[in-house]
């Protein structure tokens, strides 16, 4: 075997490990819901607590086939995302232009910065009232409320990272006369990626949550809606369907958002990256 | 050749450093010794465009030195390279100025100087002190500058590391550059390297001793002309009293 083919077969020894590692991992991760949803189940069919109060864990599933397979849960579901993707990409957007002329930029920090911080200490649903009021009941006002809440950790994490970037980096820049737009992509933005990153996790995990509550506030579809479809008609399965849903969204972002993390910071020198 | 005139760098009501005059352009290696605090840092960011001048000229060649610029480069103690790029973006950092394949033709000159050309793709992260620290001279010999400063660019390597290092760093540099300035704190170091070295001592900084290092290179730091060189820094310093005590 010529040292190359032995080395190929190294690797690939070596990603087998990973992938059983892998596997262990989810394994030992899933002892836990397993154990819980057996519970649940086993106190279900045993009567003792009526199905009004606690459904069976079937039931459940058996409404989100039924969801699926009426193409109801699709419909719902893409105007949750359609609502939670554009308010955060309207949020982040504005956070990130802000949050790096904040970070990089000392007098225009102590013009804006204070003000941001005083907003930031209204709670995001006291505004909802307001935009319902300016953008109408339809889907603009969900938008802003959701672009406002992911607007505030996608700033305060930007700024923080470009305004924390290592000085001596930055003499690097210097003595190789980077500036302005040059200094600004090649040394303040890498370097500050890192907390980019936490803040664009912080704000995912928010924008649904905030959905929720803008859905159940007037709404005539999402899944927040279908949530409140549920409670209304005393249909404890449906809601704990749409509640399933919910935390299904909210993790397949976040392993969205700290993949892309992994990969753009590969870079980093650290214990355990992108755990 | 380079020359300062009157330098003075004050922050706020504190002096750090001058009023100071040094010219020097025959000799390949000019070291800078003096113990720590004393304000040689400060003149080595006062040359490299880091920080302003609060009094004083400076020119290189004729040319006023005012600020960063191309034809002097910087090593500095830490190999202080960005973590997110590669080795060969590192080394080019600098010559953005330049087509693509200038520039890269360049890198790959600079990273053969320094043995690391099979490195050109690797992260920061995957090098070892000495190799990081090489890059970084790397960085600062891509563009061939006129004057190269150096601020104690081997204290954070291992010992051993170190003595390599200083021993191949005039092969590495060459002759294409014509002038180094050798900041360091270590006296062998300085006298391994430097055809001139003089001493500071302060704050605020000011030349104590100017010496011609008329040994041939390379040196022997065992040898009786090193070691009488290297007492007569020392005593300058700390005083024939304090050394023998």
């Amino acid at each position: 075997m010529s040292d190359q083919a032995i080395a190929i077969d190294k690797r690939s020894g070596q990603f087998n490990g990973a992938l059983l590692e892998r596997l262990r991992r989810l394994g030992i991760a899933l002892i836990l819901p397993a154990s819980i949803i057996a519970a649940w189940h086993l106190t279900a069919v045993s009567g003792r607590v009526p199905a009004y109060l606690l459904p069976q864990p079937l039931e459940v599933l058996n409404w989100l086939v039924r969801l699926v397979s009426t193409g109801e849960l699709q419909r719902h579901l893409s105007t949750s995302i359609a609502r939670a993707g554009i308010g955060f990409a309207l949020g982040v957007s504005a956070a990130t232009v802000l949050g790096v002329l904040t970070g990089y930029l000392l007098g225009w920090r102590r013009v804006v910065d204070p003000t941001i911080h005083a907003l930031r200490t209204i709670p995001g649903l006291a505004w909802s009232p307001m935009f319902i009021l300016w953008f109408g009941i339809g889907e603009s006002s969900k938008y802003a409320l959701i672009a406002l809440v992911t607007f505030f950790p996608v700033y305060l994490n930007t700024m923080a990272g470009v305004a924390g970037v290592d000085r001596k980096l930055i003499e690097v820049g210097r003595v190789n006369r980077l500036s302005g737009l040059r200094m600004m992509t090649r040394i303040l933005l890498p370097a500050s990626l890192p907390s980019y990153f936490v803040g664009l996790r912080q704000s995912m995990g928010i924008a649904w949550i905030v959905l929720v509550a803008a859905e159940l506030m007037g709404a005539s579809s999402g899944i927040g809606f279908l949530l409140l479809d549920g409670q209304m008609t005393g249909r404890p399965a449906l809601v704990m369907a749409c509640m399933i849903i919910f935390a299904l969204c909210g993790k397949i972002t976040d392993i969205a958002i700290s993949t892309i993390a992994r990969h753009v910071l590969a870079w980093q020198d650290t214990l355990h990256t992108g755990e | 050749m380079f020359s300062a005139k009157s330098l003075v760098k004050s922050f706020d009501a504190f002096r750090a450093l001058g009023p100071l005059s040094f010219s020097f352009g025959t000799e390949h290696v000019l070291g800078v010794v003096g113990p720590s605090g004393c304000g040689k840092s400060t003149l080595l960011r006062l040359i490299a465009g880091l920080e302003a001048i609060t009094w004083g000229t400076m020119e290189l060649d004729g040319d006023p030195v005012t600020g960063a610029r191309s034809d002097i480069a910087v090593v500095f103690q830490e190999p202080r390279l960005l973590p997110w790029a590669s080795v060969r973006d590192n080394v080019g950092l600098g010559l953005w100025h330049l087509p693509r394949a200038q520039r890269q033709e360049a890198v790959d000159a600079a990273l053969r100087r320094v043995n690391l050309f099979d490195f050109a793709d690797a992260l920061p992260k995957q090098l070892s002190g000495g190799m990081a620290q090489r890059v970084g001279i790397a960085r600062a010999l891509v563009a061939k500058p006129r004057l190269l400063l150096l601020d104690e660019p081997f204290a954070a390597l291992d010992p051993l590391t170190r003595v390599k290092m200083q021993d191949h760093l005039l092969d590495i540099v060459g002759d294409e550059v014509p002038n180094v300035l050798l900041i360091t704190h270590d006296i062998e170091e300085a006298l391994v390297l430097s055809d001139r070295i003089i001493v500071l001592d302060g704050p605020p900084a000011r030349i104590v001793r100017d010496i011609a290092i008329d040994l041939p290179k390379p040196r022997h730091r065992t040898g009786a002309p090193f070691q009488a060189h290297k007492a007569e820094i020392l005593e300058t310093l700390f005083g024939a009293a304090d050394l023998a005590a």
